[in-house]
């Protein structure tokens, strides 16, 4: 037995919030009260800390099968656990994709045998990810999937779009769109404006998302369809989501923590750790974003964690892999940027990085259950942390976070029953 | 007078107007060592200068090389199809290599914005940007500004208008930078698909019409149209770009007087400009190309104050 004192539990799933006791007996949860008063072979003193269920990222790389040099999905289990995740959903621009059950079976048998944390498959949109044939997406759903997506690519004709809309409704499987007009975007390397110029680099202007996401919300609305706009970095994306939101269209959004801490200006110098896409864009929009994270437009925050070689990063600014790994920073810099500005509450960071992609995605997952298998995280709001290469354990080390000093350490990460990281202080 | 401080030369925005005015001090002392019947000193001796070249280019390496050369230096160079580039190697694995070599300044061009500054993290050797992509072209616009200097006695006051491709154009980059740096007033002309977006933060004015461009310019600094332009849609053939941009004697006739006509070349007879003009009595295209070895000859100077 497992026996949690006096920490700070932030479960709004459950609507309970306040100090409690939490006891863990052959890894489940077995009682939540104000004071328990119980012999166990483990005491952890959490008085001062809080307690969190366990962070859920809906939108993470994890490169296996293909790119194992870049992460595994070993290595991701790990990058998620650092960074407080318990459960991670992987997209399927993996070699082969994740457009057939076998590869679906492949992830799911694979993570048996790793055992950490959970970690849920989304399928293609079409085959091969090439926006022309649907994969056969009941088989997929079958197989596990909790949602399609061509991630990395945009389903460019609106006629596919609207029949993989509209035949997983059957499914009541979401659509995941990445949202850009790749003729409008066309070798474009970073936002398009005053710092693309100067740098010589070629621009991807705002509309490449905004065009697509408005053409999807009009899809959603004739297909009846649920759609999740990944990665919104547009100030303009999020009005046109929060005005369909108002029109009952059945849309969720997400972005991710880079899109409301960095903005283009960072990739002066040529940085390609700020090489991302969608790219970085300016100030306002980082404004923009946040007003959605806090009215609700933007439902999620999720890592887009993309990880890359050295090898990959360290090129010319052209060649080099677009992305940035997250799953260890997306909790820091949420804190740092949202929390302590008191644009969110820590309540609020639950909804959007437990809450709100648990019930997106149709898991029964986020919250803090008696009768369930611990799940949960143990955070100490009074300490920092710096961003170290060295201490990065994902397989990439492309974050523009070095050095950063964040908010929040994780003391203790509880995952499918069982402590999978511990204060060995 | 300012001491030179940096182990590269990168770009003209990171230089300051005292920087770029003592390469252009070095160059006037410079200039008259290719006059002279043995057109050598030994200043540079026992230096190693490579020349990098990723693209093709005539005029700068050739430039660059009798610059080195003339200074005494020893020379390689190195083009891309020769290079273990095309093997799959990184930029940073070759140049890596280079350097093993123990050289002491590499001159670089290359198609990819920022190359340079990549390189120039890498190594320890002084590197000197001879082109990055649409980026810097940083000794190109100090050898227009040492020719207008020469021409026209100053910069500051001058109007000067860069017309063509601004958006791809690593010239008028550079240009802009020192041009406004020592006080020019500088106009951008050309069709709103090759001017840059944001071009209202860069300290210049913008004009799609190219009599307001030619009327009151002291200087016409004319740009290549790359030819490979056409095909994205940037303009629709290179006959209508010739009719609208294309300076001609006709165009010519709202120039001031006095008015210097400049080409960072090759040049496109007939479409940017016409033979009459290339060749006629305001051009100083050739003067300009004697001038880049005098100014590349200073920039590698003072580099090599630094190089190890």
């Amino acid at each position: 037995m497992v026996l949690i004192k006096g920490g700070y539990l932030v479960d709004p799933g459950n609507k309970r919030e306040g100090v409690f006791d939490i006891l863990i007996a052959d890894g489940k949860v077995i009682k939540i009260e104000k004071e328990i008063n119980q012999d166990a072979e483990r005491l952890i003193n959490a008085q001062g800390k809080f307690i969190l269920p366990g962070l859920i990222d809906m939108h993470c790389h994890l490169r296996e099968p293909g790119r194992e040099d870049e992460e595994t999905l070993l290595s991701g289990s790990w990058a998620g656990i650092r960074g407080g995740f318990t459960t991670l959903c992987c997209m399927p621009n993996t070699q082969p994709p994740i457009d057939n059950q076998g590869v679906v079976e492949y992830i799911y048998n694979e993570n048996r045998k790793i055992g950490l944390i959970d970690i849920f498959p989304i399928g293609a949109i079409t085959k091969n990810r090439e926006g022309k044939e649907l994969t056969e997406i009941g088989e997929l759903k079958r197989a596990g999937v909790v949602a399609i997506s061509d991630d990395g690519n945009c389903v460019m004709d609106s006629e596919v779009m609207r029949r993989a809309m509209e035949y997983s409704k059957m499914f009541d499987l979401l659509v995941i769109s990445h949202c850009e007009d790749i003729n409008l975007s066309c070798g474009g390397l970073m936002n398009e404006g005053y710092i693309s110029s100067i740098l010589g680099l070629k621009g991807i202007p705002r509309q490449a998302e905004t065009i697509m996401v408005a053409r999807d919300l009009e899809l959603a609305r004739l297909t009846q369809a649920r759609l999740h706009i990944a990665h919104v970095s547009t100030k303009e994306a999020v009005e046109l989501i929060r005005q369909a939101k108002k029109e009952g269209i059945k849309v969720t959004s997400e972005t991710c923590p880079h899109y409301f801490s960095l903005n283009e200006e960072t990739i002066l110098g040529y940085n390609t750790n700020c090489k991302v896409n969608p790219p970085l864009r300016t100030q306002e929009d980082i404004e923009a974003i946040k007003e959605g994270l806090r009215d609700g437009t933007i439902d999620v925050i999720a890592t887009d964690h993309a990880p890359h070689t050295d090898f990959e990063k360290d090129t010319e600014f052209e060649q080099a892999s677009f992305g940035i790994i997250g799953l260890e920073t997306a909790l820091g810099i949420t804190l740092k940027e949202l929390v302590e500005t008191k644009i969110i509450t820590l309540s609020q960071l639950v909804e959007r990085m437990v809450l709100y992609p648990a019930k997106i995605v149709g898991m029964e997952k986020g919250t803090i259950d008696i009768g369930e298998p611990a799940e949960f995280i143990i955070l100490d709001l009074h300490k920092s942390w710096k961003v170290e290469k060295e201490k990065i354990v994902s397989k990439s080390k492309n974050t523009p976070f070095l050095n950063w000093t964040l908010p929040g350490v994780i003391e203790y990460v509880f995952a499918k029953g069982k402590m999978v990281l511990g204060n060995t202080n | 007078m300012v001491n030179w401080t940096g182990k590269d030369l990168l770009g003209l925005e990171d230089l300051s107007k005292e920087e770029i005015e003592l390469i252009l001090e070095r160059a006037d002392s410079f200039k008259e060592i290719s006059l002279r019947p043995i057109k050598k000193v030994p200043t540079l001796r026992g230096k190693t200068v490579v020349l990098f070249f990723f693209e093709p280019s005539t005029r700068t390496r050739t430039s660059f090389e009798l610059a080195a050369k003339r200074l005494s230096a020893d020379t390689v160079s190195i083009s891309a199809n020769t290079s273990s580039m095309v093997k799959g190697e990184t930029l940073k694995d070759t140049v890596k290599n280079i350097e093993a070599m123990k050289v002491d300044i590499i001159v670089m061009r290359h198609s990819a914005s920022g190359a340079p500054h990549l390189l120039a993290k890498t190594v320890e050797a002084s590197v000197i940007n001879a082109g990055d992509g649409c980026h810097e072209h940083p000794t190109q616009a100090l050898l227009d500004m040492f020719t207008i200097k020469e021409k026209k006695g100053k910069i500051s006051g001058l109007k000067i208008s860069i017309i063509g491709d601004i958006a791809h154009s690593r010239v008028a980059r550079s240009n802009i930078w020192g041009l406004t740096k020592l006080g020019a007033e500088v106009t951008v002309c050309g069709p709103p698909t090759l001017i840059p977006q944001g071009i209202e933060k860069f300290p210049v004015k913008v004009t799609y019409d190219i009599k307001e461009a030619i009327k009151d310019a002291d200087v016409l600094n004319i740009l290549r149209i790359q030819l490979e332009r056409q095909k994205s849609n940037l303009f629709p053939s290179l006959r209508e770009y010739a009719l609208n941009f294309g300076i001609d004697l006709e165009k010519l006739k709202f120039a001031k007087p006095d008015v210097l006509i400049m080409h960072p070349g090759p040049i496109n007879r007939g479409v940017e400009i016409s033979p009459e003009v290339a060749d006629g009595p305001y051009s100083v295209i050739l003067e300009q190309v004697t001038n880049g070895i005098a100014v590349r000859m200073a920039v590698l100077y003072l580099v090599s104050q630094k190089s190890k």
